[in-house]
């Protein structure tokens, strides 16, 4: 409630002085570049060369830094968010695409696809600190906000592995449906959602008993069973809504987040894989991988305000304040 | 005091970055292990007479694929208490498979897989001891053994040469070139083709204009040059199809036409269930971990190898169960879905064992489309616009 309130402050403020508009930044995996989008304007400012083909995307904490996954080059690049030329690289191993920074932002934890591993990086070293063995060609991964959970999913296996982050082990697997993709923790660290995309479910898991409490299927009229790709989710801090990106369906499901019911799907790019939140949680980003955009999404009158040309194949996306 | 714990503090976290390089995986629990053993059993083959020295003949097609799809099983098993094994059984050329079948392998196996050809696969289909097996035929395309000589206990990975005709021709409608060319060499497996090639015309709407059997010599420098153009001056049409399975000519249609048309069928634009110009819905990583592991591209029966190994490891651990009848029963229910590389999750149809899957139409160098195409539409799944559906089917087993 308190807090409720200090961002509702926070945001008369913001309405009544000058707007500060946040930056969106889009990693353009066949222009091996950075779109910077302002999306109040929903102007793309500039595309930056940042290395060769840059997938995964994060900012640090403290908005001070980007980690982008540059796979050819097989390393995550640091990125001043402010200037940004490259400050610093990381030890990704090889081929890296998603990875996930803990709470704190002082460890990433990365995906290696063909070698069916997590590997933990300490970042003020620089350092890999340890590699976990997890199910065949590891995707989604993601800390939970208590940062007591690293989560990595295996697409062939069809798990998620729960691996505490103090003793970096797996203490548990669950079976999920067939290739799952990405997956996200509710802010309470309760819930961990997770997305599969063969058989276009979205599964809801409980944190304590690792169990799946809820499977939602995702069915559109016109569009066929095999169109519809479940990959990126986010839950609003309330988590009153989440969304999903449904890949070559085009189209992003609004799932209310108490009673799982998919409320309605919003008509966004093509191959809409990646999706973040404005930091007031009143917009989403969607990174459209074949029509070359992002949509963005106004989340109050739930529907699409804008979308932007950024170039070739746009992947992951960040937000700064 | 406070000296002590740093340097206590300091060993131990130097004691964990010695480990590193050889940390050993923890797995979650250690459990008493379910154990599956599977077969697979495949004769040598006589070397063809090379067509020409471009490609090298690969005797070990297939064994790797399943010795890859017990890797991804056993990484899973790790978490599940699951332990795959294979053992290989490779006749000799002057061997007996059912010899070999029924001292080796009868009573000890549940699962086979069966690189062999349509033969041999039922000659092992029916005998006493296969009754409660399950058997992958990782090889034949016939679509007889998935009709009227089909088999309960076979389940076929390969498309069968009426799925590959049917993604021919959507393709061919969708481009309009409805007029063909039939050209079909001697072999009785060149006369399937050709066969399986009529029924999809006639389903699709297209137009066989002209059939001829190639008769001429399979020399490569003489066909090239003169017998091609002489060969191909028939009436107008808008694709040569050819049906060339052994490829002792078929390579040498193209571009050398009396009109200039294009290839397509077992040459030229084909049909296949995999091709190393696939590289969408993460074939990219199993391309690079087969190749890793093989030192060549993936085969189609390396490929159809490694299913039939994840579609056990799949299913038990899905099941928990190790049991053939237990396995066979999610494995044709509508639970089963299986990760193929493919964009569609793969299952088995009902009601003739047949892997229902996407079939790839590649050119030598590049993915032209993927079959189902666009626009052609199925009542339950796309996927059942290839082939057989369950109305035309001539299968009969009792379950």
């Amino acid at each position: 409630m308190k807090k409720n309130a200090s961002s509702l402050f926070f945001s008369l403020v913001l309405a009544g002085g000058a707007v500060q508009a946040e930056t969106v930044f889009v990693t353009l995996e066949k222009d091996n570049a950075l779109a910077v989008v302002d999306p109040v304007e929903g102007k793309l400012i500039k595309t930056v060369p940042i290395g060769q083909r840059p997938r995964g995307i994060a900012i640090s904490p403290d908005n001070k830094f980007l980690y982008i996954a540059t796979s050819d080059d097989n390393v995550i690049k640091i990125i001043d968010a402010e200037t940004l030329k490259e400050v610093g690289k990381l030890p990704s191993g090889d081929d890296p695409e998603t990875f996930a920074l803990n709470p704190e932002g002082n460890r990433i934890y990365v995906s290696n696809e063909d070698d069916s591993m997590v590997t933990a990086i300490d970042i003020a070293r620089k350092k890999a600190v340890k590699q976990i063995k997890v199910g065949v060609e590891p995707e989604g991964i993601t800390v939970s906000p208590d940062n007591h959970w690293l989560i990595s999913t295996s697409e062939t296996t069809n798990m998620v592995h729960w691996i505490d982050t103090k003793t970096n082990t797996i203490v548990e697997n669950t079976l999920v449906d067939p290739r799952p993709r990405a997956a996200g923790f509710t802010a309470d660290s309760q819930q961990l959602w997770v997305t599969s995309e063969m058989a276009g479910t979205l599964m809801i898991l409980d944190a304590k008993t690792k169990q799946i409490v809820k499977t939602v299927k995702f069915e559109i009229s016109g569009v066929t069973a095999d169109k519809i790709q479940p990959v990126g989710v986010v839950i609003d801090k309330d988590r009153a809504r989440a969304y999903v990106a449904l890949g070559p369906a085009n189209r992003v499901a609004v799932i209310n987040a108490k009673t799982f019911e998919v409320e309605r799907y919003l008509l966004v790019g093509q191959r809409v894989w990646n999706l973040a939140f404005s930091p007031d949680q009143k917009r989403l980003y969607t990174t459209n991988g074949i029509s070359n955009d992002i949509s963005i999404i106004d989340l109050e009158s739930q529907t699409v305000t804008k979308s932007v040309g950024v170039g070739n194949y746009p992947w992951g996306v960040a937000v700064k304040p | 005091m406070r000296s002590i714990r740093l340097a206590a503090w300091a060993i131990a976290h130097l004691l964990i970055f010695i480990q590193l390089p050889g940390v050993e995986p923890v797995y979650a629990k250690a459990k008493a292990k379910q154990v599956i053993n599977i077969a697979y059993l495949t004769q040598e083959q006589n070397v063809p007479p090379p067509l020409s020295n471009l490609d090298p003949f690969i005797q070990n097609k297939g064994i790797i694929g399943a010795e890859l799809g017990i890797d991804d099983n056993n990484t899973t098993g790790a978490f599940t208490g699951q332990q795959f094994n294979l053992k290989k059984f490779i006749v000799p050329l002057a061997g007996n498979v059912a010899d070999t079948f029924n001292k080796e392998l009868a009573g000890k196996f549940q699962y086979v897989v069966l690189n062999l050809p349509a033969d041999q696969v039922n000659q092992l289909a029916d005998l006493p001891a296969t009754k409660s097996m399950l058997l992958f035929d990782v090889a034949t395309v016939d679509d007889a053994l998935r009709n009227e000589q089909c088999r309960s206990n076979v389940l076929h990975i390969l498309p069968s040469r009426a799925m590959r005709a049917d993604a021919l021709a959507q393709y061919m409608m969708k481009k309009r070139w409805t007029q063909w060319f039939l050209v079909l060499g001697p072999a009785p497996e060149d006369h399937l083709f050709a066969d399986a090639i009529k029924r999809a015309a006639k389903r699709f709407g297209m137009k066989i204009v002209a059939e001829k059997t190639w008769e001429h010599t399979f020399d490569a420098r003489r066909t090239a040059q003169s017998d091609v153009a002489v060969f191909t001056q028939v009436d107008d049409y808008d694709v040569l199809v050819v049906a060339d399975e052994q490829g002792q000519f078929g390579e040498y249609l193209d571009y050398r036409t009396w009109i200039p048309r294009p290839v397509i069928g077992t040459q030229g634009l084909i049909a296949t269930s995999w091709h190393r110009t696939h590289e969408q819905w993460g074939a990219v990583q199993i391309q690079n971990r087969f190749k890793e592991k093989a030192g060549r591209w993936m085969e189609e029966q390396d490929y159809a190898a490694y299913l039939a190994a994840r579609a056990i490891g799949e299913t038990a651990a899905r099941t928990k169960s190790a049991d053939a009848s237990q396995v066979k029963n999610y494995i044709l229910s509508d639970a089963f879905a299986l990760q193929g590389y493919k964009g569609n999750p793969l299952s088995f149809r009902s009601w003739d064992g047949q892997l229902r899957q996407p079939v790839l139409l590649a050119a030598p160098r590049s993915l032209v489309a993927v079959a189902p195409i666009e626009g052609f539409l199925h009542p339950k799944t796309e996927l059942d616009t290839l082939g057989y559906d369950q109305p035309e089917t001539q299968c009969k087993w009792d379950k």
